[in-house]
């Protein structure tokens, strides 16, 4: 499904990404962790094509395609999608309006017909069902106002609106109470399918707990430097990153 | 002196010169029959012109507008006596606001035409000529009452040459059951200079929704001097909606001064989505106490228009309200101004007077300034501005497109909503639908020439 091979990726002459090398399967999920400022988000945003960052080096295929070829919108519309780790407010757009956009803009692009009021309406409840979040927030303008949890409940049932077939969580646990982690990791979980992969980027082995991971990959320096099963997040919050900062040394 | 500024005074001198030759042949004209009263406003104003002239750059209020590009290289033709009625001009002319019923008069070059008003409706409403002379009390009352303390040259050119326009008179306690819908129409083949003078008078406890639209077929350049009047009785309720949506080649300049009575409301909105170069003057009184003010503007530019709008709200009595919001979105090479001036008087204690500009320039050429201006001699009041200029959100717009959204309609949303903040304020449903619509199209980029009226006229 995407297939990551040696990136570079630099902002402002800096580098910050020195070879990534990833391959995600249908069906998986893997966790990305590591140190602040080792490149987690930095890589999360180049897949999703934030041009502020410039690639030196490397390819990217998503669905047999050169990813790094396509606009955002293309990128979205090919099933890729990222829950920001700080959604941004947009005032005076309304959460239906650009629910409905983006629902009809990516189902054109899959050759599906647009979804009339009525039924857009019906699967918007549904959804907001399954992902349980409070329905007044599609009454309210995109994020405007939204308190932490709600930015990232939000983001979650955007996901579900979008049918994404790889999803990135760019540290959605951050901000989170007990309540809310629960919430949205269920939501991440009811939407999990065999032909669905996701990519999880956090600090914290709690949300693993919840969305647990085939594979868990340490950045550090911008590159993957150990990758293993779910049993490396539990040594690394046991041990911390020194152990693997020494190995390198 | 250099040679160059020699040559633009003498340009300024024979402007003026000719605007006095031609209030000298209305004088001459047998034909019209000016009462004392006007008379004597009008010669007041003629002498102002003389001592002071008409404002430029040189003058604060004008510093941002280049009027020179209206006056250029143009020998503006005035139409100086009534024209001849022509055909019902209504029966070519049908609004288009679905679902809104309203009363509709009609003006042809600044002169009053013909109203649609019923006969049973108890709102007055006529040309200036004909109320000057049926209603003389009312009109001796207000006309130039309120647009002569703004002491501005060009208000006063208004004064010294328009000579008719419309009259509306809501008697008191009376609620029309419509809006009422005024049509500027500016029609014909010849560059020309129209001024055009209204008074608008609204009894106590009454209420008017007015909108007005221009709306222009003329084939060459023309400008528009519009002065507009309104009194606001005690406790009254007042909604303007002014819709601009001119050609390039067709100048606006319009003052409109409101004079608030005690617990009386006024809603002036102002949509200036097309033109060529476009300048509204709004000057607001607030002489009773516990007035309230909404003062608002949208303004949509492209290529070299420009528009600027300049406001004045004077708080002269305690405990009134002011709320002014102005909003642009400029791109290409378009140039906007706004200035707001507010004046909280020495005894204008629990005053509330908040003002808010905000503008998007969406191109480096693009060129917006903003000045507020806050004069307060009281010493308990609550007062607040803010201004920005900024560009298109580049996370908001990022964030829209890893949705699934095209870039051009990520970009369309965000100025949408932008411009929206001013629209929704409409409180006609059926218009404020209207208007959005006008708003996205011109957005879009897709207005053509005639769509941007609410007319279905034969053009269409």
């Amino acid at each position: 499904m995407l297939k990551i091979n040696n990136l570079h990726a630099e902002i402002e002459d800096k580098k910050i990404l020195n070879g990534i090398n990833l391959e995600v399967k249908p069906g998986e999920t893997h966790a990305i962790m590591g140190p602040n400022g080792s490149g987690k988000s930095t890589l999360a945003s180049v897949l999703v094509g934030r041009d502020v960052f410039k690639v030196t080096k490397g390819e990217v295929t998503f669905m047999e395609k050169n990813l790094l070829k396509m606009e955002p919108e293309d990128r979205a519309r090919e099933g890729l999608f990222l829950s920001f780790q700080y959604p941004v407010e947009i005032p005076g757009v309304s959460m239906m309006s650009f629910m409905r956009t983006a629902v009809n803009q990516v189902r054109e692009f899959r050759g599906q017909k647009s979804l009339s009021s009525a039924a857009f309406l019906k699967f918007m409840r549904e959804r907001k069902k399954l992902v349980e979040i409070d329905s007044k927030l599609t009454n309210r303008s995109v994020n405007e106002g939204f308190s932490g949890g709600e930015k990232k409940k939000n983001e979650i049932f955007q996901m579900s609106m979008l049918e994404p077939k790889l999803s990135i969580l760019d540290e959605t646990d951050s901000g989170l109470d007990i309540d809310a982690l629960r919430i949205v990791a269920n939501g991440v979980n009811a939407l999990k399918s065999p032909e669905t992969s996701n990519i999880v980027i956090t600090h914290y082995q709690r949300l693993l707990d919840y969305i647990v991971p085939d594979f868990v990959h340490v950045l550090y320096e911008g590159k993957i430097v150990k990758s293993g099963g779910r049993e490396l997040a539990l040594e690394l919050e046991e041990k911390g990153y020194d152990w693997i900062k020494n190995e390198l040394a | 002196m250099t040679g160059l500024k020699m040559n633009l005074l003498k340009a300024c001198l024979m402007q003026i010169e000719n605007y006095l030759n031609t209030y000298q042949s209305i004088l001459n004209d047998s034909d019209q029959n000016i009462p004392d009263f006007v008379r004597k406003e009008r010669d007041e104003a003629r002498e102002a012109i003389i001592q002071n002239g008409l404002p430029d750059r040189s003058d604060e209020r004008y510093r941002y507008l280049d009027l020179k590009l209206i006056f250029e290289n143009t020998e503006y033709k005035r139409i100086i006596s009534e024209p001849a009625v022509t055909d019902s001009l209504s029966s070519f002319f049908q609004c288009e606001v679905q679902g809104m019923d309203t009363d509709l008069i009609l003006l042809s070059n600044g002169w009053y035409h013909e109203s649609t008003l019923p006969k049973d409706c108890k709102v007055v409403v006529c040309s200036m000529r004909q109320a000057s002379q049926k209603y003389p009390d009312l009109v001796k009352t207000h006309f130039n009452q309120y647009l002569k303390e703004a002491k501005d040259g060009w208000t006063e050119l208004n004064t010294m040459l328009a000579q008719d326009g419309v009259f509306i008179y809501v008697p008191d306690n009376y609620v029309p059951d419509k809006p009422i819908q005024i049509v500027n129409l500016t029609h014909g083949f010849s560059e020309k200079e129209i001024f055009q003078r209204n008074l608008i008078v609204i009894g106590k406890n009454a209420k008017l929704q007015l909108l007005i639209c221009d709306h222009t077929l003329n084939k060459a350049k023309n400008v528009n001097h519009l002065g507009t009047e309104v009194f606001i009785g005690e406790n009254a309720d007042f909604q303007m909606y002014d819709l601009q949506n001119e050609p390039d080649i067709s100048n606006v300049f319009s003052h409109l001064a409101f004079h608030q009575e005690a617990f009386s409301r006024l809603t002036s909105l102002a949509f200036s989505l097309h033109g060529g170069t476009i300048r509204n003057n709004v000057y607001v009184t607030m002489s009773g106490q516990g007035a309230e003010s909404n003062v608002y503007g949208l303004v949509l530019s492209d290529r070299q228009q420009r528009m600027d709008n300049f406001t004045f709200i004077d708080h002269a009595v305690p405990n009134c309200t002011s709320n002014e919001l102005y909003k642009s979105i400029l791109d290409e090479e378009s140039r906007g101004a706004f200035s707001g001036r507010i004046l909280v008087r020495k005894d204008a204690q629990n005053t509330n007077a908040f003002q808010t500009n905000n503008n998007l320039c969406l191109t480096n050429e693009a060129k917006m300034r903003s000045k507020p201006q806050l004069e307060i001699y009281a010493d308990d009041v609550k007062c607040s501005h803010g201004a920005t200029v900024g560009q298109i959100d580049e996370d908001a717009l990022f964030y829209l497109r890893t949705r699934g959204i095209d870039k051009h309609e990520a970009r369309f949303m965000m100025l949408f909503a932008f411009a929206n903040d001013i629209v929704r304020k409409i409180d006609i449903e059926p218009l404020r639908d209207r208007v959005a619509d006008l708003v996205s199209k011109r957005l879009r980029g897709e207005l053509v020439a005639c769509e941007h009226c609410l007319l279905n006229c034969e053009n269409n």
